[in-house]
């Protein structure tokens, strides 16, 4: 029998624009581009030059801190272009071609050793992250224990154990155990019914943030100074599942076309890393406004800037909102919009009845200010942590300070609803992400 | 039938659709007209020393179009602006009521009170207007000069102090007094610590202190909390606030009268009928105030009830010790609340976000210090005949070590987990 853990700090936003079960296969997609900055805690660099013919699963970057760790293309074909940036930052690595499958030759024997250098070496390692610090896993540790997150809370997310092989999903956890000598732990949302010999499973129950992997943590057993934990979705851990099962290494990703401004929101099953453009094109709502494409939900997602641009880490949805940038709001502060969200009882939508679908844009709607009330930010916070302590502690860099109040514990997206709720509009993600990074540059 | 309706459906579609264009076009209109003279306010422009203000003023009118640069992409609507505004609104009827009280006090005391509802309150009305205005403008004027000395965008905090300070005043305090205190508070409980959420003390309590300790003859006393306007009180008239008239008292009873001599019954107190700091009076219009403030969120009720219970033991402890030295004992628990500043200083003072205690847990210890520590110095140091303001500036000190021990214990909880699994 898994155990309930419920959680009752946290928010659905009623966002609109949910995706159907309606099921699309992308044909057309012939552009895959990989990110580096979406494997933060390396260095990379390339081992393809333009032009250089790649099949699915060769590596395209690696790390240059420990040149086993990859990043692998996920369509056969060429590398069209290897994108810069400033200072020569590598931006990202297109290749051009069509999705495919990697096939490799698989340990003899699976120690911990042969199964981490296997994982490096295709990629799947990289699309791990470590608590702390939410990077891939850098620290040369053995993990404490490995996490498994089988659902996604986030406004409009997909159901992430509908597009999962169960058989896969149990093997790979098996897999895990290897890695670490302590637990795997698998979260799964209530009633889901799921049991695992490989691991511990948890059910959840609640509202966002339950399916963070960092709310399960804190619930189950919370990252301390010094420990190292690993957590992934239960997509890679499939994937790792499916490597270990039949030595294939699947690049298929099922992902959830949302948000108000999709004509009909619906998923698409395409590979990591294909182009938003051949994603998108056709499906957005033609009403003139300006839209928002993200990589990702609403609240932790990445905007794509261009048509150009790539679906992003962790692959699993699009959202598409209106940017509201040419908006003219009069005297704003005095509106009684029965269409304007607020969590704050200061708006009318609090009222029951109203509180049905909203319409968001981009707007930040308010000025940047000092944070002045209090108790925001815990109620959507579910972990034994003083949000806004924590946050002043990031902002004066007092290191002593974070350490005690636990920011091992924490990563960005935990911090994200509180960031929507926020009413002095702090950039609450990014002071934890620059403060993880100042930590890192400063302990290790 | 259909048909009909529909017909009808769509000719109200379109009246509404023609207002709301209408509306439209004068807002662009004035926003165009609006953005041209942008250019004059910013850097290198003609008047590029008042950006800060054009600033205020058109994030005043226009919502700021800004769209999110990192983090999420969807925000809250509420802001800083609208819960500054809802506090506004919570102390409205207070302030209304306050001025058609001021009327009342004065026509009772030159032996008239048989005027209408408009006489009352605009005799009132008048009579604080010159401190509203003196209040807005003094520290309206230090924002904005700070604002663009720091470059920064007007904060709207002193909207809440604004009204605050006159209301609680008393009705005769000269318009110079004021705006020295005002000016005080503003620079040196606000400003020197950084502005808007960075002060340790509220701004409006430090006002009133300030003119409490600069200026006691004209803050206490018979004349100062009715307005005469220089003409004669009738005989029984004495000036006296209730918990004014009760330091004064030598004999053992708390019998406390209104202006005109006649004792006050529980209705009284209740709906506010007998002299004061004029905004704080009436405990119905408190109520009304402490129910929006609730009802949105914005203040802390948490703070409004230990504040209350820990008022209202105080009160009991007191009640049952009473004691012919200190004759503000002799009230009843329920009069001790509803008398003098002290509902009023739980509902809108204790609640700043930014001075109170920010943990829940600190948040029950703060509040009723408070309340224990208003009523305690109210019964026992006669030399103070209302504690509430002290007793707020008081915990407004603490609050930060409050929440220093309650953040603590957490931090123990999580230094004793990691020293478990190390052994």
């Amino acid at each position: 029998m898994s155990k309930v853990i419920k959680i009752k700090k946290g928010l659905d936003i009623p966002l609109t624009g949910r995706a159907t079960d309606q099921k699309e296969k992308d044909t057309v997609t012939r552009r895959f581009g990989l990110i580096p900055d979406d494997f933060p805690g390396y260095k990379w660099k390339v081992s393809v030059k333009a032009g250089d013919s790649v099949k699915a699963g060769d590596p395209l970057l690696y790390a240059k801190e420990d040149e086993s760790v990859r990043i692998v293309s996920p369509a056969s074909g060429t590398v069209t272009d290897i994108h810069r940036g400033e200072r020569r930052k590598i931006e990202y690595v297109e290749v051009e071609g069509t999705a495919g499958v990697g096939e490799v030759t698989l340990p003899a024997n699976a120690n911990r050793e042969a199964v981490l250098t296997l994982l490096k070496e295709c990629g799947l390692f990289a699309m791990m992250r470590q608590r702390p610090f939410d990077m891939v896993p850098f620290m040369p540790q053995t993990p404490r224990d490995i996490f498994v997150t089988a659902f996604d809370t986030a406004p409009l997310a997909a159901s992430m154990l509908d597009f999962v092989d169960r058989h896969h999903l149990e093997k790979g956890l098996e897999i895990l155990g290897i890695l670490t000598d302590g637990k795997v732990y698998l979260s799964v949302p209530t009633g889901s019914g799921i049991e695992s010999r490989a691991a511990e499973v948890y059910e959840f129950e609640g509202p966002h943030p339950a399916g963070n992997v960092g709310t399960q943590i804190a619930a189950i057993a919370p990252v301390d100074k010094g420990d190292v934990v690993w957590t992934l979705d239960a997509l890679t851990a499939a994937r790792i599942g499916r490597l270990f099962a039949t030595g294939k290494l699947d690049f298929i990703t099922a992902v959830a076309l949302t948000g108000p401004e999709v004509e009909k929101p619906h998923m698409v099953e395409t590979a990591i890393g294909a182009c938003i453009e051949s994603l998108v094109k056709g499906q957005l709502k033609n009403d003139g406004l300006h839209k928002r494409i993200i990589s990702g939900n609403v609240l932790t997602g990445e905007r794509i800037k261009d048509m150009n641009g790539f679906l992003r880490y962790p692959y699993r949805q699009i959202t598409v909102i209106e940017e509201g940038d040419d908006a003219d709001e009069f005297m704003g502060w005095a509106s009684m919009n029965p269409r304007k969200y607020s969590v704050h009882h200061t708006f009318p939508t609090f009222l029951k009845g109203l509180g049905k679908g909203f319409h968001f844009d981009a707007r930040v709607r308010g000025g940047h200010r000092a944070m002045i009330m209090s108790n925001e930010y815990d109620k959507v916070f579910p972990m034994d942590i003083y949000p806004e302590y924590l946050i002043k502690a990031i902002m004066a860099k007092d290191i002593d300070r974070m350490e005690k109040l636990g920011i091992y514990e924490v990563a960005p997206e935990d911090f994200a609803l509180a960031e929507f709720v926020d009413t002095s509009k702090l950039e609450l993600q990014k002071i934890v992400r620059d403060g993880l990074l100042y930590l890192r540059q400063e302990t290790i | 039938m259909t048909d009909s309706s529909t017909s009808v459906r769509r000719l109200s579609d379109v009246k509404t659709t023609i207002s709301e264009s209408q509306y439209l076009l004068i807002v662009k209109g004035l926003k165009k007209n609006i953005d041209k003279i942008k250019p004059q306010f910013e850097e290198g422009g003609r008047f590029s020393k008042l950006q800060s203000v054009f600033d205020g003023f058109y994030t005043f009118l226009f919502t700021p179009n800004e769209t999110g640069k990192t983090g999420v992409h969807i925000h809250d609507s509420n802001d800083s602006k609208r819960a500054m505004i809802t506090v506004v609104i919570a102390l409205l009827p207070c302030c209304l009521f306050g001025m058609w009280n001021i009327g009342l006090q004065h026509y009772m005391a030159i032996g008239s009170p048989d005027r209408d509802l408009f006489t009352l309150f605009f005799y009132g009305f008048f009579a604080v207007l010159p401190q509203i205005f003196t209040a807005y403008i003094v520290g309206l004027g230090i924002e904005f000069i700070v604002a663009q000395i720091r470059h920064e965008e007007i904060q709207e905090g002193f909207l809440v102090s604004g009204i605050l300070i006159p209301m609680i005043c008393p009705v005769d305090t000269p318009s110079w007094m004021l705006a020295i205190a005002v000016a005080f508070a503003v620079i040196f409980a606000k400003e020197v610590f950084g502005g808007t959420g960075y002060n340790f003390l509220n701004v409006a309590l430090v006002t009133r202190a300030f003119l409490f300790f600069s200026y006691p003859s004209k803050m206490s006393g018979d004349h100062v909390f009715v307005k005469l306007g220089g003409q004669p009180g009738i005989d029984s008239f004495s000036g006296a606030t209730p918990l004014g008239q009760l330091a004064a008292q030598t004999e053992p009873s708390a019998v406390v009268t209104n202006v005109v001599g006649d004792p006050l019954s529980y209705t009284d107190i209740f709906l506010g009928l007998y002299p004061g700091s004029w905004g704080e009076t009436s405990c119905l219009c408190i109520f009304i105030g402490m129910a929006i403030l609730l009802l949105s969120g914005v203040a802390n009720w948490r703070i409004i009830i230990s504040g209350l219970l820990g008022g209202f033991l105080m009160a009991l402890v007191a009640h049952n010790w009473q004691s012919p030295l200190y004759p503000c004992t002799y009230l009843q628990p329920l009069e001790q609340l509803g008398l003098g500043g002290f509902l009023f200083a739980i509902t809108f003072m204790a609640t700043d976000p930014v001075t109170a205690c920010r943990t829940r847990t600190g948040q029950y210890i703060y509040g009723a210090l408070i309340g224990i520590i208003a009523i305690l110095i109210r019964c026992y140091n006669t030399g103070y005949p209302e504690g509430a303001m002290l007793a707020v500036l008081l915990m407004n000190c603490f609050a930060p070590l409050i929440d220093y021990c309650v953040v603590n214990a957490n931090i123990r909880k999580r230094m004793r987990r990691l020293t478990v699994r190390n052994i």
